[in-house]
């Protein structure tokens, strides 16, 4: 099992993070694992991303070109990396803000509400939790169980009366998901 | 009465610091190093530091500074000294590093290592001898050569207009929280030495019990430099240099504020 | 054994290697994409633990200039910094070089020239290999490709400088050191009393102790005819190296059709690549020089005695094509494939360009 999966956003909308949790439950799942962010301004607004790979092999590459797994959180980002997910591959995208819905038709297209979930449960701060939820649901490389424990080794210890709150918006996520 | 006469342990009255060298000195006649190497010399020895005394050497006339006075050295890139001293110390507190360097090596090329050691108050000794010109290139303007001064960049003297104006740097580093004692002398009469001695013994008793940075100015002659007898050197010096450059401590923090001179 | 097995970047890696190996000092200045090197250092105060000397400083100038001090004192210290930054250390590399001083140097390039961009390249190769400051001398270059080697080479990289009392550098990139993945961390090692350092350094610079005899460490040398002795005392140290250091890895190379030679990680980048092609019956090698500086010519020469071409991929405009070019002579076309600017080729790319390059030169339109 391999999967290549970018994730894409603006930056403060928590894409690298999230990428980060990814990564985390993959170790915890004894799996390799690579995590390749954007780095520098991008983390201060504009677009940000990040690459995750996910293996029961030793991985080379930690550079892509294209994806079995899109997670998609603006317009942007859609514009550039829809062609880049293989046929038969996976794009999840929050609606919220897209105005140029994905037109392909040899991949799998999810779009889920989040932005509208965060609103209605005023957790803004859940948002990429939610998409998380998604991409588990999708592409169940790990366990929920694995990806609690890796919050606890990704977030400082301050934050880790927050785990609960996560793992009840990762499990809305996948409800989310039709 | 005969020389076997005189010359007796019991008649001597001035001997040669057991830390300087018999390496003929490659300094010029009339040059203010020598006497300063000697001064430091003896302030190493009556401290009992000759075993944990780190001396780091400038780019400049002093870049042999550690064929002469014996002790451990590292030569240093031009204007480096501090930010070696700062890493020596850090990994041997227990040493006692100090830095001899010129106004050209100290403050032209090396100004941001002197600001941010003596900021970080480095337990260290920075000696600068300030002689306002490059010796050893043959002579040029300094940030420390006076206005109206002649040297081999500004031929027909030193211009604020053109050059900037000379700078105090001990001044300066005065204004740092870092430092504790910044003090300027000279070595130019007997009484100097004396005095200029003693503040050499100030700043490395400072740095051995870690008060912080010292930072000791030497106004100095460089008879080659400003061509002219030794002599007229020294005296060009008073009339001139202590004018712009005022000998004295200009900050001590073990002296109470407000009763400082 | 699980527990071990930390993920982190190859930033952080550099940092948590730099203390287990017992070093003494560390002193750096914030730059994209390194910071995370002193920030970790700082984060994790080892100053408590083992002892280590971490200082932010005022400039790259003034970090390599307390490796210097700190190195000719006989003590493991190190620096990092990015491209701008490593420039900017020269001189004080040189000096190191000159002074015959252990140290260690990381470099995680980003792309230039001039202030250039935060994203990763491999456009120092010239510098860190060539020689980046004055006179004639080499750094140990030691080209990671993933956070485990990152890891790995912290304690390689001082033990080869302590050998052979000559500065080494760590050539990383953007990309390993800015991406995580798993790594082993060595074990803890206590740092060496300064007794142990007196033993092992007995030139170093740290107070005459015992009434030893004076020692000085320093790069001048007035009398030519001296300086000239010191310049061959130089090169026979690095025909030691060159005789005794040299590494890389060769994967799929016994029955290669091509070659690609690829340091760092535009190595696994290309590995994907080559992985891909064997899956059409497209057979191509890969050798990955790890030590830069000495380059293993002669394993490049082997490798392609029944190869019909070698591709260098770098992420610069062909910088280590030139020592593969010395390594094979005119006996195989060698071709370069790079990207500049921060871009970094993918694997799509890098089998596009063997193609037009070797397979297929005139594709019919």
């Amino acid at each position: 099992m391999t999967d290549e999966i970018i994730i894409a956003g603006f930056g403060g909308q928590g894409v690298l993070s999230m990428g980060k949790i990814l990564a985390y439950a993959a170790l915890e799942n004894d799996m390799e694992v690579t995590w390749m962010p954007s780095y520098g301004p991008e983390q201060r607004g504009g677009t940000a991303n990040v690459t995750v790979i996910l293996s029961d092999e030793a991985i080379s590459s930690p550079v892509l070109d294209t994806y079995d797994t899109a997670v998609i959180l603006n317009q942007q980002s859609l514009d550039k990396f829809e062609s880049k997910v293989k046929p038969g591959g996976v794009l999840i995208y929050d609606p919220y803000g897209i105005h140029h819905a994905p037109t392909r038709t040899d991949i799998k297209v999810v779009p889920v509400e989040a932005m509208e979930a965060t609103i209605e449960t005023g957790q803004a701060k859940s948002y990429n939790m939610i998409l998380l939820g998604a991409l588990l649901k999708m592409r169940p490389d790990v366990p929920v169980e694995a990806v609690v424990r890796g919050l606890k080794k990704a977030l400082p210890e301050r934050h880790h009366h927050l785990i609960p709150a996560n793992e009840a918006a990762i499990r809305k996520g996948m409800e989310l998901v039709k | 009465m005969k020389r076997e006469d005189i010359i007796k342990p019991e008649n001597k009255v001035y001997s040669r610091p057991r830390l300087l060298d018999k390496n003929i000195m490659h300094y010029c006649p009339g040059c203010s190093h020598g006497v300063v190497h000697k001064l430091v010399a003896e302030v190493i020895e009556e401290l009992g530091l000759e075993d944990s005394a780190i001396g780091i050497a400038p780019v400049g006339c002093a870049v042999f500074a550690y064929n002469y006075i014996d002790c451990d050295w590292i030569e240093a890139a031009h204007g480096r000294a501090p930010a070696l001293a700062t890493a020596v110390n850090r990994l041997y507190p227990s040493k006692v590093v100090f830095t001899y360097q010129g106004d050209g090596d100290l403050a032209a090329i090396g100004s941001a290592e002197t600001i941010h050691a003596c900021t970080r108050g480095e337990n260290i000794v920075i000696i600068m001898i300030n002689n306002g010109i490059y010796g050893m290139t043959g002579g040029q303007m300094s940030p420390c050569t006076l206005e109206g001064a002649k040297t081999a960049t500004t031929p027909y003297g030193r211009r604020a207009d053109l050059n900037g104006f000379p700078l105090r740097v001990s001044n300066v580093v005065s204004l740092l929280d870092g430092t504790c004692y910044v003090t300027r002398q000279a070595v130019h009469t007997p009484a100097a030495v004396r005095k200029a001695k003693a503040a050499l013994k100030k700043a490395f008793t400072n740095a051995r019990d870690k008060k912080g940075t010292s930072f000791v100015e030497i106004v100095a002659t460089c008879s080659s430099g400003w061509k002219m007898t030794p002599d007229k050197s020294n005296k060009w010096m008073a009339e001139n240099m202590f004018a712009h450059y005022p000998l004295g401590d200009i900050k001590d923090t073990a002296i109470p504020a407000g009763t400082a001179q | 054994m699980k527990d071990d097995i930390k993920l982190m970047k190859g930033n952080e890696a550099i940092a948590h290697a730099a203390i287990r190996y017992g070093a003494d000092g560390y002193f750096g200045y914030p730059i994209t994409p390194q910071s995370e090197v002193l920030e970790t250092l700082e984060a994790l105060m080892p100053w408590e633990t083992t002892g280590m000397v971490v200082l932010q400083a005022e400039s790259e100038v003034a970090s390599i200039n307390m490796v210097y001090g700190g190195a000719a004192s006989g003590k493991a210290v190190m620096t990092s910094s990015s491209s701008p930054g490593v420039s900017l250390m020269q001189e004080g590399i040189s000096y190191l070089a000159a002074s015959e001083l252990p140290a260690l140097i990381v470099n995680v390039m980003r792309g230039g020239p001039g202030l250039g961009t935060i994203h990763p390249s491999q456009s120092d190769y010239f510098q860190a290999t060539k020689g980046g400051g004055h006179g004639d001398y080499h750094l140990i270059v030691l080209a990671p490709s993933t956070v485990q080697e990152m890891a790995d080479f912290v304690g390689l990289g001082f033990d080869l400088a302590f050998k052979y009392r000559t500065p080494a550098m760590i050539l990383a990139d953007g990309i390993v050191g800015q991406m995580m993945e798993k790594v082993v961390l060595p074990p803890q090692r206590p740092r060496r009393t300064d007794e142990e350092v007196r033993r092992q350094c007995p030139w170093a610079v740290n107070g005459r102790e015992g009434g030893r005899k004076r020692n000085v460490v320093t790069s001048l040398e007035l009398d030519s005819a001296m300086m000239e002795k010191n310049n061959e005392r130089f090169q026979r140290t690095y025909r030691e190296i060159e005789k005794n250091e040299v590494r890389y890895e060769a994967k799929y190379t016994e029955d290669a059709d091509y070659l690609i030679v690829a340091f760092g990680s535009i190595a696994r980048i290309c590995l994907k690549a080559i992985e891909e092609a064997r899956k059409e019956g497209i057979k191509i090698g890969l050798i990955r020089p790890i030590t830069l500086w000495p380059f293993p010519y002669e394993a490049i020469r082997e490798a392609a005695r029944n190869v019909k071409g070698i591709l260098c991929v770098e992420i610069n405009a062909g910088q280590m094509i030139e020592d593969v070019r010395l390594a094979v002579s005119d006996s195989v076309p060698v071709t370069h494939f790079g990207r500049m600017g921060g871009i970094v080729p993918n694997p799509q790319e890098v089998l596009d360009s063997l193609r037009k390059d070797f397979i297929n030169p005139n594709p019919q339109k």
